[in-house]
């Protein structure tokens, strides 16, 4: 295969992984990195590397959809950034000292994981109104647009969150996914933030924190340009139609065969590991 | 004169939501610009990804990517499109620091300043 056919079909496969990514609010990453490695037969720390920069593009080039409604808070966001670039850092460095092989396993671990979450509903997260001091000190509570006017809400369990997305961050920083699903969990469920409220502080967090990855990758030379340059474009177009799709489908059919999906790569990628694949 | 009162939260983010959008596309223009030359002078190459080499340290520092860009070598101008992506949330998080400042925010000043110094260690230290 030459360099223009390869840089097609891997465009039209990124374009494919942004598009479901955004229609069922998984993100793309989470495909592209087993997309890449077993049908492309790319190298894991390319792949991850393009993934990287293309979770930057995706969650940057969403934010201002995201803003309208005035669902996030940048007080929360801010703070836990602290976590996820530490761990971010972490899990760069991470990257560079773990054979392939064990990249390829917590990988698919965390496809099947994802794949598990996304099949059940949200549980609601608990709704007492004694917020912690320290959320309080750090001026964390706030208020989001309802059919009511603007409702208060408190945040609770700032440590247990911020252990949380010191994981998250490793976690992309080692795979080169956004994480989203694990950000979203630990604002929703650790700290009683809700729902809206985390998903859309989580959009925002996402990029800052592959930005902390994506330095050290760059300098540890794992970012190809003429691999990175269809991963980039492709997912951003394709999120950008997704998004758009969005408002007018009906996406609870989609999100379970996109979560079997998820499930069959992460088998995948556990078996192509333990074979040496990569 | 910037007042206190004109800089609230939901401001402040509605300003950044333009500034990332304005890098992403920046960015994406700049990456389309290096793919076209790349592939029309090595399109018809054999594409291997599947041996990792590492990329010359030319394409890993933003000196480099830099002198090769303006060489308008297709992978550096791609580089330094991408270069200008991850620099893009490091932006947001510097002008959030400012928007602290304003509102006279220190504690959150502080905090932003700490996220802005992982990233620029990670951008430019880490290769060190």
């Amino acid at each position: 295969m030459n360099i223009l056919e390869f840089t097609i079909l891997v465009g039209l496969g990124s374009f494919l992984a942004g598009f479901l990514g955004a229609l069922t609010g998984l993100g793309g990453g989470v495909v592209l990195v087993p997309l890449l490695t077993l049908l492309f037969k790319v190298d894991i720390r390319y792949a991850v590397g393009a993934s990287l920069v293309s979770v930057i593009a995706t969650s940057s080039g969403a934010a201002a959809a995201y803003l309208k409604d005035g669902f996030s808070n940048i007080r929360v966001g801010m703070f836990l950034e602290i976590a996820t670039t530490l761990g971010a850092l972490f899990g760069a460095f991470l990257a560079a000292s773990v054979s392939t092989t064990a990249i390829g396993v917590v990988f698919g671990l965390v496809l099947l994981y994802s794949g598990y979450l996304s099949s059940r509903n949200p549980a609601e997260s608990p709704g007492d109104d004694h917020p912690d001091p320290l959320a309080t000190r750090l001026g964390m509570n706030g208020t989001y647009p309802s059919l009511s006017g603007p409702k208060q809400y408190y945040v609770h369990r700032v440590p247990a969150g911020f252990s949380l997305m010191f994981g998250a961050g490793a976690l992309s920083g080692l795979l080169g996914i956004g994480s989203g699903a694990v950000k979203v969990l630990a604002m929703d469920q650790a700290m009683g933030i809700p729902f809206k409220v985390s998903t859309t502080t989580s959009n925002f967090m996402i990029g800052v924190t592959a930005a902390a990855s994506a330095g050290v990758y760059l300098s540890r030379g794992y970012i190809d340009p003429g691999l990175s340059m269809p991963v980039m474009l492709g997912v951003l177009a394709g999120s950008l139609a997704g998004a758009r799709v969005l408002a007018r489908t009906k996406t609870q059919q989609l999100r379970v065969v996109f979560a079997l999906v998820i499930v069959a790569l992460g088998a995948e990628m556990i078996y192509g590991a333990f074979r040496g694949k990569f | 004169m910037l007042r206190k009162a004109d800089w609230t939260d939901q401001k402040v983010e509605v300003i950044i939501a333009s500034l990332l959008r304005a890098g992403v596309t920046l960015s994406a223009a700049i990456v389309l610009t290096g793919g076209l030359i790349f592939l029309f002078r090595h399109g018809l190459t054999h594409a291997s990804y599947h041996v990792f080499v590492g990329e010359p340290t030319d394409l890993r520092q933003w000196m480099g990517i830099v002198r090769a860009a303006f060489a308008l070598h297709g992978r550096g101008i791609i580089q330094l499109g991408l270069l200008f992506l991850i620099a893009t949330p490091v932006a947001r998080v510097a002008f959030a620091a400012f928007a602290f400042a304003i509102e006279r925010d220190w504690r959150y000043v502080g905090i932003s300043s700490f996220v802005l110094l992982v990233l620029l260690y990670s951008l430019l230290g880490s290769g060190v």
